[in-house]
């Protein structure tokens, strides 16, 4: 705001003549919406690579979602039928195939990212609390627990999927061979339990980020509050359910919802976990529709489940968004 | 602070299960890269009962993984260097001017953050066909293509941690450096950012882990010579073996640059997302 109220004024209201004056007018206001300019000259970069990259594509994604948009018309895209709203319908047509694998993967995403969100905020918060007064070795410790976020996720998610090899990985040996938990070596890669799986290799990867953001909105709570309510006989339930969960409020608020969208969206983990195809039990849903679009090379169904997905999106967050809001106003 | 009797027990149980779970994965990784190719390929022992370095030498011919690595370094570190340009400028932009269109344009970047991936693959893997058809510059299966499109992925969450920390940074600096007669470039280059250097330092580390893990657009957008370490890394996987212990030797390798690039200088991410994020 400074700069647009820097003293340029005082010199022409002094001025003797008023031709001069208005001279000197005119240069101030040439200057003035020159500085008017500076913001939006600083925004132009990233204004034109969000607009490259994310918002013409994602209108461009809108169109071809309109397009019978298949093999055939791979060499030519421009040659491709209007389909109207035909791929929404088929998408969105809970009896036919395209539709009722559509939902299932819906279905199977919303629980993945329910629990993988709930699990990862939980142990970040036990262990922010746990870590926030000092202790020996509490520096190494809180190190020890941002590794998983600080490794690059195929690092990561291959090291998983070796842990997860049914004959020569290091989980069967210790459920099987260890603790004789089953008896039969359970695949974990294929089949039902890949569900389970996948959600272990989420909260693992993701859970250290929550650990991180609520440590350091820890550490903007003001330590006389711990000791007046010390002062007044709470003990530490009290303190953590009057203090510490009030004030992580405002972090929790962005918290859960970056993660809500980032598990929700994730490909990387299950693609890498996995392949390409992704076992029924664990089709997330941006593994789903990579499929639909690369594999059976049909661009806009995929592009219309895409949409529809966004939408979806859109319409969480902006209820979450309005819903936590209220409520922190009242 | 008052303790219950239980709470140091409790937490050094937590905290030493959290710790289990942690780093189980890390151990398995490192040692089974000392490991001989037999002792992966059979059952699962936590005490490796040879040691070797073969598969550190053993990864960089199996696979080119020495261009891989090249072309991921130069990727994500041209990628984070713009990235920090263009968001500093932006972020300066929206914390220190009051003008028309600021909300939108804030709301529209921090929107771009929730969109799939998979929304805009197909359609900017065409924008970007057409744009080499039409102008000559290549931007799919090359490493221009892969920077651009990488920048922009961490741009949203640096601008916005950005903001946060230019507002923490007092006015009365820019407005004395106006009064010494330095325009809007020499106030930001000069006085504001060596006062926002924490955050700069954290929003790099932030742009260089995005660029460096991506994983979806990699698999579409690079071919033989510009192919980078996530998509490399699977080549070690044939149809008859997987190499896994070189698979773990090369995670390894490609996990040290960023680990402890990170863990160096998770103070100033720490202190970059309380001044940012936490608001």
């Amino acid at each position: 705001m400074a700069t647009l109220t820097t003293p340029a004024g005082g010199a022409a209201t002094t001025d003797r003549s008023g031709r001069s004056a208005g001279r000197h007018a005119g240069r101030r206001r040439a200057r003035l919406d020159r500085r008017r300019l500076v913001p939006y000259l600083m925004l132009l970069p990233a204004l034109a690579l969000e607009l490259l990259v994310h918002l013409v594509p994602m209108l461009y994604g809108c169109w071809m979602s309109l397009l019978r948009l298949t093999q055939f018309y791979i060499r030519n895209w421009s040659a491709a039928p209007f389909a109207g709203l035909g791929n929404y319908r088929a998408s969105i047509d809970v009896n036919g195939a395209i539709g009722g694998d559509l939902l299932h993967s819906f279905g199977v995403t919303l629980a993945f990212t329910v629990l993988s969100v709930g699990l990862s905020w939980l142990l970040g918060t036990t262990a922010a609390v746990l870590t926030q007064h000092p202790f020996r070795g509490r520096g190494a410790l809180r190190t020890l627990f941002l590794t998983p976020y600080a490794l690059p996720v195929y690092a990561a998610v291959i090291t998983w999927s070796f842990l997860l090899q049914r004959d020569t990985g290091m989980v069967n040996h210790v459920l099987v061979d260890q603790l004789h938990l089953a008896g039969d070596r359970p695949f974990w890669l294929i089949g039902g339990n890949s569900f389970g799986a996948l959600l272990a290799v989420s909260v693992w990867r993701s859970w250290p980020f929550a650990f991180l953001c609520l440590t350091a909105g820890l550490q903007n709570v003001p330590g006389e509050l711990y000791e007046a309510a010390a002062v007044d006989g709470a003990g530490f339930g009290r303190q953590l359910r009057g203090i510490t969960l009030p004030m992580l409020r405002p972090v929790n608020q962005v918290l859960v919802l970056v993660l809500f969208l980032w598990t929700f969206n994730d490909f990387n983990t299950p693609y890498v976990l996995f392949g390409k195809a992704a076992p029924r039990s664990a089709d997330l849903i941006s593994i789903h529709i990579y499929q639909s679009s690369f594999v059976t090379w049909n661009f806009g169904l995929g592009s219309a489940m895409s949409v529809l997905l966004l939408l979806f999106l859109l319409v969480v967050t902006g209820a979450y968004l309005l819903v936590t809001s209220r409520r922190g106003d009242a | 602070m008052r303790e219950p009797a239980w709470l140091p027990w409790a937490r050094r149980i937590v905290l030493s299960l959290l710790a289990l779970f942690t780093l189980a994965p890390v151990y398995v990784m490192v040692t089974s890269a000392l490991k001989p190719l037999n002792d992966v390929q059979g059952p699962f022992h936590w005490i490796p009962s040879r040691l070797t370095v073969r598969p550190f030498v053993d990864i960089w011919h199996t696979v080119p993984l020495g261009r891989y690595f090249l072309n991921s370094v130069v990727v994500a570190g041209t990628a984070t260097v713009c990235s920090v340009v263009v968001a500093v400028f932006a972020a300066y932009a929206v914390s220190r001017y009051r003008f028309a269109g600021r909300r939108a344009f804030t709301v529209t970047v921090l929107s771009t953050q929730m969109f799939p991936g998979i929304l805009f693959l197909l359609p900017l893997f065409v924008i970007y066909v057409n744009i080499g058809n039409l102008t000559g510059v290549e931007l799919y299966a090359s490493r221009t293509g892969l920077v651009i499109t990488y920048l922009t992925f961490s741009l949203p969450f640096s601008i916005w941690m950005l903001v946060g920390y230019f507002d923490g940074i007092p006015r009365g600096l820019d407005e004395s450096a106006a009064v010494d007669g330095a325009g809007p470039l020499r106030t930001l280059l000069r006085v504001v950012l060596p006062a926002a250097l924490p955050g700069v330092v954290a929003v790099a580390v932030y742009a260089f882990m995005t660029a460096w893990g991506e994983v979806l657009f990699a698999s579409v957008m690079t071919d033989d010579t510009s192919r980078t370490l996530p998509i490399g890394l699977q080549q070690y996987s044939t149809e008859h073996d997987v190499y896994w212990n070189q698979l773990m030797a090369a995670s390894l390798v490609v996990s040290v640059p960023v680990v402890a690039g990170f863990l160096a200088l998770q103070r100033h991410f720490v202190a970059g997302l309380t001044a940012g994020a936490v608001k």
